[in-house]
């Protein structure tokens, strides 16, 4: 017993002060996106070379979709190297339009409406659904209950059963395998509820995109209330996005 | 007349062989040399399909067999038509890779005891299906015949594929008599997005992040044996620098994962002092990976001919005096959990595997390693900075879920010396090499030693340099069958104990 508590002694207090102090990630971590300079005139190459397709070009301007965007060390899209991705963890956003980004503001994550805010603002209960990933998300939402991050201090907490659920929080591009198991899992939720898509296979496919064993993301199966891309989101990621939904971030821009 | 001296081919790991040299049995001979291997020491890395490339067009089977005392990978080939008879029967680490072969060709391995679908989806080529099932639409998952025990007292339950926590999706069926175990059948697939067909005709763009998302928590495991298969094929010498970086992020994949899972079990047995400690620590160890590139799981790092971050000489002492600092920290976690007694009452006996199982099964890695087999490609099929280095075969004798979790214990230590004595070694120069076009007509074995067990890739290119079959089998395929066996006569409630103590990858198994 004298063991335990000297250890714990030793190894320190260790939560971290998100949200009231901002997190430090490491240098090269790639977050959001940014576009230096313009496109060369007529230029579309990057439709071609991004494999995931996220990238088009329109209206001379090129439109990435942060939705099918991987964050690649050696992203291949611009020949010209306009694509740089900065230390900008914040990514989650409302609506599958939104991750569509041409440079400018970025249009990150409203609360809910104003009866789910009410009923769920304080205590969000959430079901995880893994389906069809790699488990990368899956790691990085676990990460979220570790002392560090201690996701039940905001009122979050991931439970046994959709029965005991506000809503489901999904992982994986949803394999054929799983679809069912995504539908009868989210039919079990009481509503009103949340769909939460966490990672770009969530979103849209992510490296699977191209796969037939898959679907191209949650929102071809059930409507989707947060999008948080990142393959797989750093965990500040997912809980940033998570507390805008609730409307405990939307005063820190 | 079969041929007493017959000499496979030999591979090393991260060679390659020119396709034309390895001389296809027929199956009685090729079946002979398989049993003969197997029965002489050496245990099957892969076995797997390859469709018209044989005289015939028939079906190719090939099989890769690990001679660990001699660093070699033997191989062989032959061809069958509709069915070939099984081998599972006397060599059960074989069954498993029938019945993929089975589900993926629509041919029968006639007298397969176990015969049922590994991952359930259509049959790749052909109009059979060796269940049945309609070729027209999806198979459903878990379609299938379970094993049933029935009588007195005896009940049956299910489990999945959602489970009760953030983990991913399964199916378990045990069959119990009262809370004891008499069988448990795990029936998977649920995860499968179909990565080894989408290889065909490569590599494409997108294949290097499919890689690295066979399963997330083996990015480096995955991620760095495919680049050594597209190496081998290109004839690509990775430099030493890259060699290293490399081993520093495989060791650090290693140390993040035992961590967590020695965290997760004394979750799993209410001590809750190291489940705490050992779940920020295993974020310190992640977040040591995304200082070197970026990303906590090593995304993006390794890439065919090196790797894609350099580290300078203020990164690299940064990376050494974080591990010094999380060390301490890390060892008073781990030595708390293993001198508490209330701990190791739960650990010990728990979930027992016998020597005998484990090779019977080709278990590998951890699993294999607390049943006293020695398995690990680090020491038996070194590449790179590990010819030097690694000289430490861990093993342990009880085969025990306490056994499983001290090989754990016993691998951090080692790593973070391996880790030390890297930084202290690291060779100056470049860290990536030009790749080249795939040679034609060749196959070429890559085995690393993940953290879970041997990740093993196959690449065979045809007549143009592009991949024409590629083969993965993750350490999980093998294991899953080695927790089963665990079950038996255990609590039902030591499951998720146990299952924790094998810390097995689903998407890693279903591909």
């Amino acid at each position: 017993m004298l063991d335990i508590i000297s250890e714990r002694f030793r190894q320190g207090f260790r939560t971290g002060k998100f949200p009231l102090e901002e997190p430090k990630l490491p240098p090269r971590f790639r977050g959001m996106v940014q576009f230096s300079g313009g496109c060369a005139a007529g230029c579309r190459a990057c439709e071609q070379l991004c494999p995931f397709g996220a990238c088009a070009v329109r209206e001379g301007k090129m439109a990435l979709d942060l939705g099918r965007c991987l964050f690649c060390a050696d992203c291949p899209a611009c020949p010209q190297g306009r694509i740089t991705f900065g230390n900008d963890y914040r990514l989650a956003v409302r609506s599958r339009q939104d991750l569509l980004y041409s440079g400018g503001e970025y249009p990150l994550a409203q609360p809910l409406e104003p009866a789910r805010l009410k009923l769920l603002g304080r205590s969000l209960k959430l079901r995880q659904v893994s389906a069809g990933g790699c488990n990368g998300c899956e790691a990085d939402c676990n990460v979220l209950g570790t002392l560090v991050f201690d996701l039940g201090r905001f009122g979050i907490q991931f439970v046994a059963s959709p029965r005991h659920a506000d809503g489901i929080l999904l992982t994986g591009p949803v394999s054929e395998n799983m679809r069912s198991a995504v539908l009868d899992t989210y039919e079990a939720v009481p509503g009103p509820k949340v769909v939460i898509a966490v990672g770009a296979c969530a979103v849209n496919g992510g490296p699977f995109v191209h796969s037939s064993e898959t679907n191209q993301g949650l929102d071809t199966l059930l409507p989707v209330d947060l999008y948080i891309p990142g393959c797989p989101p750093q965990p500040y990621t997912i809980l940033d996005g998570l507390l805008r939904l609730l409307g405990r971030r939307e005063q820190r821009g | 007349m079969m041929k007493q001296d017959l000499e496979p081919q030999l591979m090393k790991n991260g060679g390659t062989i020119d396709l034309s040299l390895v001389e296809s049995l027929g199956y009685d001979e090729f079946s002979r040399c398989l049993l003969a291997e197997v029965k002489g020491g050496g245990r099957v890395a892969a076995l797997f399909g390859v469709p018209g490339i044989g005289k015939n067009d028939d079906l190719e089977l090939f099989a890769l067999m690990a001679r660990d005392r001699h660093a070699t990978i033997s191989v062989y080939r032959t061809e069958v038509g509709s069915s070939f008879p099984s081998l599972a029967g006397s060599c059960p680490q074989l069954q498993l890779f029938e019945r993929e072969i089975a589900e993926q060709y629509g041919v029968t391995p006639t007298g397969h005891p176990w015969l049922k679908p590994v991952r359930f989806h259509r049959v790749w080529q052909g109009e059979t299906d060796v269940w049945g099932r309609p070729l027209d639409q999806h198979p459903l998952p878990g379609d299938m015949e379970f094993y049933r025990v029935e009588g007195d007292g005896v009940h049956e339950v299910a489990v999945g594929p959602v489970h009760a926590g953030i983990i991913e999706p399964g199916h378990f069926r045990f069959q119990c008599y009262g809370e004891m175990v008499m069988h448990l059948e795990i029936s998977l697939g649920y995860q499968h997005r179909g990565i080894e067909p989408m290889l065909l005709g490569g590599p494409h763009p997108f294949t290097m992040a499919q890689m690295e998302t066979i399963a997330g928590d083996t990015t480096i495991g995955h991620g760095l044996a495919y680049c050594q298969v597209i190496e081998a094929l290109s004839g690509c010498v990775v430099p030493e620098r890259a060699q290293s970086i490399r081993a520093m992020a495989l060791e650090l994949e290693r140390l993040a994962n035992h961590v967590g899972d020695i965290g997760a079990l004394a979750a799993d047995v209410g001590f809750l002092p190291t489940a705490s400690f050992c779940g920020r620590l295993r974020g310190d160890y992640l977040n040591l990976s995304a200082a070197l590139c970026g990303s906590r799981f090593g995304r993006g790092l390794v890439r065919p001919g090196g790797v894609l971050f350099d580290l300078d000489t203020t990164l690299a002492s940064e990376v050494q005096t974080r591990i010094n600092a999380i060390e301490g920290n890390t060892m008073g976690a781990l030595d708390l959990f293993f001198d508490a007694p209330s701990v190791l009452s739960r650990l010990e006996g728990s979930g027992h595997l016998s020597r005998s199982v484990a090779e019977d099964l080709g278990l590998l890695g951890v699993a294999a390693k607390a049943c006293g087999v020695p398995r690990d490609s680090r020491f038996f099929h070194p590449t790179g900075v590990y010819q030097q280095l690694f000289d430490e075969l861990i093993t342990e004798e009880t085969g025990d879920v306490k056994a499983r979790a001290h090989v754990r214990y016993r691998e951090v230590i080692a790593s973070i010396d391996l880790l030390r004595r890297i930084g202290t070694t690291l060779p100056a120069g470049p860290v990536m090499a030009p790749v080249g076009p795939l040679k034609a007509n060749r196959l070429a074995v890559s085995l690393v030693e993940g953290w879970r067990g041997e990740v093993a890739h196959i690449g065979m290119t045809d007549a143009g340099g592009l991949l024409r079959r590629y083969k993965i089998v993750d350490p999980s395929f093998h294991n899953w069958s080695g927790l089963a066996m665990a079950l038996r006569d255990e609590q039902i409630s030591d499951f998720p104990l146990n299952n924790k103590s094998f810390g097995l990858s689903y998407c890693g198994f279903d591909l």
